[in-house]
């Protein structure tokens, strides 16, 4: 009787073994074929940026005997596709800082449209973030019936695109006498209720009783703002910096519209009015602009991952 | 699910109301502090959101409704009339919602299976993270330098489909001019909406799934049954958000193209930028209030079918 007991189980032990090996064997194939899928698509998504980082280090002639064909531009500005002889290359023959060195030294005009980019984008995300910090903890600080409806009306707001929001903008650019000044740029900019949102997510998140501790020990409402709710927000507002930073680093719209000077335009607008006698010179240009955003990202990838999820709602 | 919170939010905060409304005798002292406080600190943002955005708006109502900003004589429907039978508008927007209805399923359908195949054991995770997030910081007008060479008559793309069998199209002149730029927003967008769709999978109850799979329940099964359930707040999410940058398409084709794109290119922002230049108020009044009602129809559209969906996980 016992004995059959444990043939019976001896079978059963070695029918379970088989069936998890055989299971092992199909997770292994699946995780495999899963890693060279996502092996090929990040190749994909690598290449450009690859591509526009070593071609910088191409020296001009290179660069116009490779591409030259590709950047002929027609008078009005339009660019024209010559078919003539594409080199793709991944490799410069020699490596060259020249196209680095004339940029900095040779162009000025690439380095003004830089600052431009900076004078235009660090206020606005400082100024937003600071804006958006105190409305968030008034919206925080007290729930009604009147906070809940404009609530509601900055999320449209933030949904609604430059088709529309840039008309409103202009109207009142306009009527301040501001158009054609770095204010138009600014302003709305500072005012754009995207950090509200998010941050309120953020804020709404922190346990009422960290507050009411607060009071309870006595702590003015600056200080529960300053002391409390900003180093506790820390994380958040870093993560809405870097979704700002990434937003405003990439206008185009707001400048082609509320600024004629082109004098005043960032570099992201201008970058792309290159003509074919400067070629050479576009991808350094290209590099040095994508410098502050990756580095921002190097440091900052967890931050910006917070952020999204954040913007996603899943943990707010 | 948390998503919806925060458009169900005017109704929350009513029910809180009424939970304060109970006590407010011994707390209306606290209270009426509590809301003059929030309010200070709410009117920097106010205002300036009053003075950019809202009472503008107001004013762009009414030039949509007058004749001209001088005469003010209202001419009801008739702005909107004419901006709707303006043959480049139609062109515009056409062109702007087969871009949208292209490259919003892409994006949403892509980054849900990437994220699906990130959940698996996959090593090197968060370096895969990181490569498909890269293209978000890379600023478009670095980028499209590649592109326009990618996309070249002679270029990569064109000496890859030969090798396929397919003649060489010259991309950006041609009718198929929408691709490269689709490929190009996919590029773009599809890390953001893996990150979204990443989190929410992990959110999805763990003992749901192992009883599932106690039950007999294969792979596909408990992706498409348990899975894509919990995660329909998040595909309207995804959605939303890929619509949104999907108008901002803009940006894109401008820079690859400029402002006299191939007729397929011309997109919604290339009218507006025209219409500003000739500043013609009613026609842009219009047009951006019609834009803004087709936005808030497609939005809610989608809020009701996520509450169609979804409703039996909602916690």
């Amino acid at each position: 009787m016992e004995e059959t007991l444990r043939i019976e189980r001896d079978a059963a032990h070695k029918a379970a073994s088989r069936r998890k090996k055989r299971k092992e064997i199909g997770e292994g194939i699946r995780i495999g074929t899963g890693t060279v899928v996502l092996l090929v698509i990040s190749v994909a998504f690598l290449i450009p940026i690859i591509l526009t980082i070593t071609n910088s280090f191409m020296s001009a002639s290179e660069i116009s005997a490779n591409y030259g064909s590709v950047f002929a531009t027609t008078q009005s500005g339009g660019k024209v596709f010559i078919s003539k002889t594409v080199t793709l290359k991944f490799i410069p023959d020699m490596v060259s800082f020249a196209q680095y060195g004339s940029v900095l030294f040779r162009s000025p005009e690439y380095l003004l449209k830089f600052w431009n980019s900076v004078i235009y984008v660090v206020p606005i995300v400082l100024f937003q973030l600071f804006v958006a910090m105190l409305a968030s903890y008034g919206f925080a600080r007290y729930r009604g019936k009147i906070r809940g409806i404009i609530f509601f009306s900055y999320v449209i707001l933030v949904l609604m695109p430059y088709q529309v929001t840039l008309v409103p903008n202009f109207l009142v650019s306009n009527y301040l006498g501001i158009t054609g000044t770095r204010w138009a740029i600014w302003l709305p900019g500072i005012f754009s209720p995207f950090a509200v949102y998010l941050l309120t997510k953020f804020i709404r998140r922190i346990p009422s009783s960290v507050f009411e501790a607060a009071q309870i020990d006595g702590a003015g409402e600056w200080q529960m703002f300053s002391r409390i709710c900003v180093p506790l927000c820390r994380s958040g507002i870093f993560s809405v910096a870097i979704l700002l930073f990434i937003d405003f680093w990439n206008m185009v719209e707001q400048p082609l519209i509320l600024l004629p000077d082109e004098e005043l335009h960032p570099l992201s607008v201008f970058l792309s009015k290159i003509n074919s006698g400067e070629i050479s010179l576009a991808f350094a240009v290209a590099v040095i602009y994508m410098i502050p955003p990756l580095l921002l990202f190097l440091y900052g990838e967890d931050y910006l991952v917070e952020g999204i999820t954040y913007q996603g709602g899943i943990k707010g | 699910m948390a998503e919806k919170k925060s458009f169900m939010r005017v109704k929350g905060i009513r029910k809180k109301t009424g939970d304060g409304r109970g006590i407010r005798h011994r707390q209306s002292k606290h209270e009426r502090r509590a809301r003059y406080v929030s309010m200070f600190y709410l009117s920097p943002s106010i205002i300036g959101v009053l003075v950019f955005f809202v009472i503008p708006f107001l004013v762009v109502i009414y030039y949509s409704l007058v004749n001209n900003p001088v005469q003010g004589r209202f001419v009801g429907l008739k702005n909107f009339i004419s901006v709707w039978n303006n043959e480049a508008f139609r062109q515009a927007g056409l062109n702007t919602l087969r871009f949208s209805f292209t490259a919003v399923p892409l994006a949403v359908i892509g980054s849900l299976f990437l994220a699906a195949v990130m959940e698996s054991k996959i090593p090197m995770k968060s370096k895969f993270r990181t490569f498909f997030l890269s293209p978000i910081m890379v600023p478009i007008a670095s980028v499209v330098l590649i592109w326009q060479v990618l996309f070249h008559y002679n270029g990569l793309v064109n000496e890859l489909i030969t090798v396929l069998g397919i003649t060489k199209i010259d991309w950006f002149k041609s009718a198929h001019a929408q691709i490269p730029v689709v490929l190009l927003f996919l590029w773009k967008n599809l890390g953001y909406n893996m990150i979204l769709f990443m989190a929410a999978l992990s959110s999805v109850p763990k003992d749901l799934i192992e009883v599932a799979q106690l039950e007999g329940a294969g792979r596909h099964q408990i992706f498409f049954k348990i899975k894509l359930r919990y995660l329909s707040a998040t595909i309207v999410f995804v959605t939303i958000m890929s619509l949104i940058s999907s108008f901002k398409v803009f940006r894109e084709v401008y820079l690859l193209a400029g402002d006299y794109p191939v007729s397929s290119l011309y997109m919604l922002q290339h009218y507006m930028n025209n219409t500003f230049r000739s500043l013609d108020y009613q026609k842009l009044s219009s047009a951006a209030i019609i834009m803004s009602l087709v936005i808030i129809v497609l939005f809610f559209i989608m809020y009701k079918a996520e509450d169609h969906f979804g409703r039996d996980v909602e916690d």
